[in-house]
């Protein structure tokens, strides 16, 4: 894998900005004018209670959802809405809350689906299995091996993702994210119904993948010791407003925050 | 015969007979007509699993069941002969048919399967009711509602027979329907490949089990469902020019694509080989049916018999033969 390169923004500038977005579904306002940044190498943390918007919000970011107000910078471009394809294509990777894996498929043919954009011989190449589109396949296996190693999976490579535990379902999906190189994962409840042990991995990867890749990394997560230890910045969101935004140390002391975890005193 | 002689009280053996033993001895007795069954059984088999493919690749893709693959089958083979008859060269015409049908794959990707994205299985497939009844009033109104023969000659495909001796007397395999087997094996085979190995059919793949996580990886859907059914549409002009040469090209192929039904009962929804052997199995079986059985009740079964045999697979392994066993976490 390669540190991302693919931007022409500097570390600890902003790689995505979003400037006053309102996303509603009918009467219901998923998000109310919010605006937040994440720079570039940081790890961004977003917290809120049950049904507060941060799924919209990563769903804002990677263009499953599109905004009635507001509006995106990714990378020094502004747009009113993101499309999945272009955020794939400029480098968006994600997980999702209840993991979306291709349940027929084996571990590496999901790890290596995530290598599609990356891909690029024609249709008649691959129809053939001839030259070209036969060494592409085998260059980009490598790199797949090399995230089943990172994550530690060797041993559940030919397994169809449906028959594997919970934890390890997250595991393959964190390295069908990874294979796609990203320049900012998002990631959706990364730790949801694991184990302390299970967490304690994921964590592990989680700093691995932002030190030793320098990749930017968004997640959602409920484990406010997970958070608190993981994030550099954290911004708190509330029935779809942003409540607080900080490091972990100035949120987890404000008064709003507290109120909104912990109902507030009459 | 001695044990139709014999009779026990309650019992009729003449019947179990019939049913269980007199098949038997017939096939041990002629066996060359044996063999000519089980070759014609296996022809119309493999027909059945052309048909059957079609409908795996749209539906392994997109969840959708394509109830327009038989028309599609009648318009693809209907365009070609049309065009011959106006005088086009019959490969130009072959050329031009496959670009109708990436038209057509593009057109319903544009017009029925976008703006139904999202919907409950079920409105998709009333959809494909819908292109059905469009395709047949399209074709009746290009090209007539009359029966054609299919331009076999002129894109020389093989006629006339080969009769080989064996078993004590003559076998005769139409020249046709060897060609048919081998270019439908060729078809599988080169499917199987294109699905397992490469990149877009792993997206193809990707698409069928979850369409949020292959967005997120930068698959296009619409490219990829232009895909399954412009090669659906190809397997389908293949089964027509198959078909029409054995019989002609007519509405009332369509039928026949019914048949593909309890293959795909027998194979397996979601499975290529499945389609494969499914329609082997009850090409086969229809014809075994019909020769040795058919006679006890009259003859005729061949039409019905099929549907006994996907039902007798429903009762015991309901996800057929090669389809995907789903197991669900609670």
């Amino acid at each position: 894998m390669r540190a991302p390169s693919g931007s022409d923004v500097a570390a600890g500038e902003a790689l995505l900005s979003l400037e006053n977005v309102s996303l509603s579904f009918g009467g219901i306002k998923a998000l109310r004018d919010v605006s937040f940044d994440i720079r570039k190498g940081e790890i961004r943390a977003i917290i809120g209670p049950n049904g507060a918007g941060k799924t919209s919000m990563l769903n804002v970011i990677n263009g499953f959802y599109q905004p009635q107000e507001g509006r995106i910078t990714f990378k020094g471009r502004k747009r009113t809405k993101m499309r999945p394809y272009e955020a794939a294509r400029g480098g968006i990777a994600r997980t999702f809350q209840n993991v979306a894996l291709f349940r027929g498929m084996t571990a590496l043919d999901n790890i290596m689906a995530g290598r599609t954009l990356k891909m690029h011989r024609g249709f008649i190449w691959q129809l053939l299995r001839f030259g070209p589109a036969v060494r592409e396949e085998v260059r980009h296996r490598h790199r797949v091996e090399e995230i089943i190693d990172f994550l530690e999976i060797p041993q559940i490579r030919k397994t169809p993702v449906g028959r594997l535990p919970y934890g390890l379902q997250k595991r393959v999906e964190l390295g069908r994210a990874l294979a796609m190189e990203p320049d900012l994962l998002l990631l959706d409840e990364p730790m949801a119904g694991m184990n302390l042990e299970e967490k304690e991995d994921m964590s592990r990867f989680i700093i691995d993948v932002n030190e030793t890749f320098g990749t930017t990394i968004a997640l959602i997560e409920h484990d406010m010791g997970v958070v608190m230890d993981l994030s550099d910045r954290v911004v708190v969101l509330e029935y779809g407003r942003k409540i607080a935004d900080g490091t972990p140390d100035v949120v987890k002391h404000d008064r709003r925050v507290i109120d909104a975890y912990l109902g507030v005193a009459h | 015969m001695l044990i139709s002689a014999l009779r026990i009280e309650g019992w009729p053996l003449d019947l179990i007979y019939k049913i269980f033993l007199d098949p038997f001895a017939q096939m041990a007795a002629a066996p060359d007509l044996l063999v000519q069954t089980l070759w014609e059984g296996l022809v119309g088999g493999v027909l059945y699993a052309l048909i059957a493919l079609g409908f795996v690749l749209i539906f392994k893709a997109s969840g959708v069941f394509n109830f327009a693959q038989g028309i599609m089958v009648v318009f693809a083979a209907l365009t070609l002969v049309g065009l011959h008859e106006r005088g086009v060269p019959a490969f130009l015409a072959l050329a031009i048919t496959i670009g109708v049908m990436f038209v057509l794959a593009f057109a319903v990707e544009r017009l029925v399967l976008r703006p139904l994205v999202n919907q409950p299985d079920i409105i998709l497939f009333m959809a494909t009711f819908g292109l059905t009844y469009f395709l047949i009033g399209l074709g009746e109104l290009v090209f007539g509602g009359d029966p054609k023969i299919m331009i076999t000659n002129d894109l020389y495909l093989p006629k006339g027979a080969i009769d080989i001796k064996m078993l004590g007397g003559f076998v005769s395999l139409q020249k046709i329907d060897i060609a048919a087997a081998i270019i439908a094996s060729l078809m599988v085979a080169f499917l199987a490949v294109f699905f397992q190995k490469t990149r877009i059919g792993r997206a193809l793949r990707a698409v069928a089990d979850s369409h949020q996580a292959a967005l997120s990886v930068g698959i296009s859907l619409e490219q990829i469902w232009v895909i399954v059914w412009f090669a659906a549409g190809v397997v389908a002009l293949a089964t027509g020019i198959m078909w029409g040469a054995r019989s002609d090209v007519s509405f009332a192929l369509q039928i026949i694509a019914l048949k593909a039904l309890p293959v795909l009962i027998l194979g397996g929804l979601t499975s290529i080989p499945g389609a494969v052997v499914g329609g082997i199995v009850i090409g086969v079986g229809e014809k075994l049916g019909e020769f040795y059985w058919g006679p006890l009740i009259g003859s005729g079964i061949e039409s019905w018999f099929a549907y006994v045999i996907a039902l007798v697979f429903l009762l015991f392994r309901p996800q057929g033969l090669f389809g995907e066993r789903i197991i669900e976490r609670v």
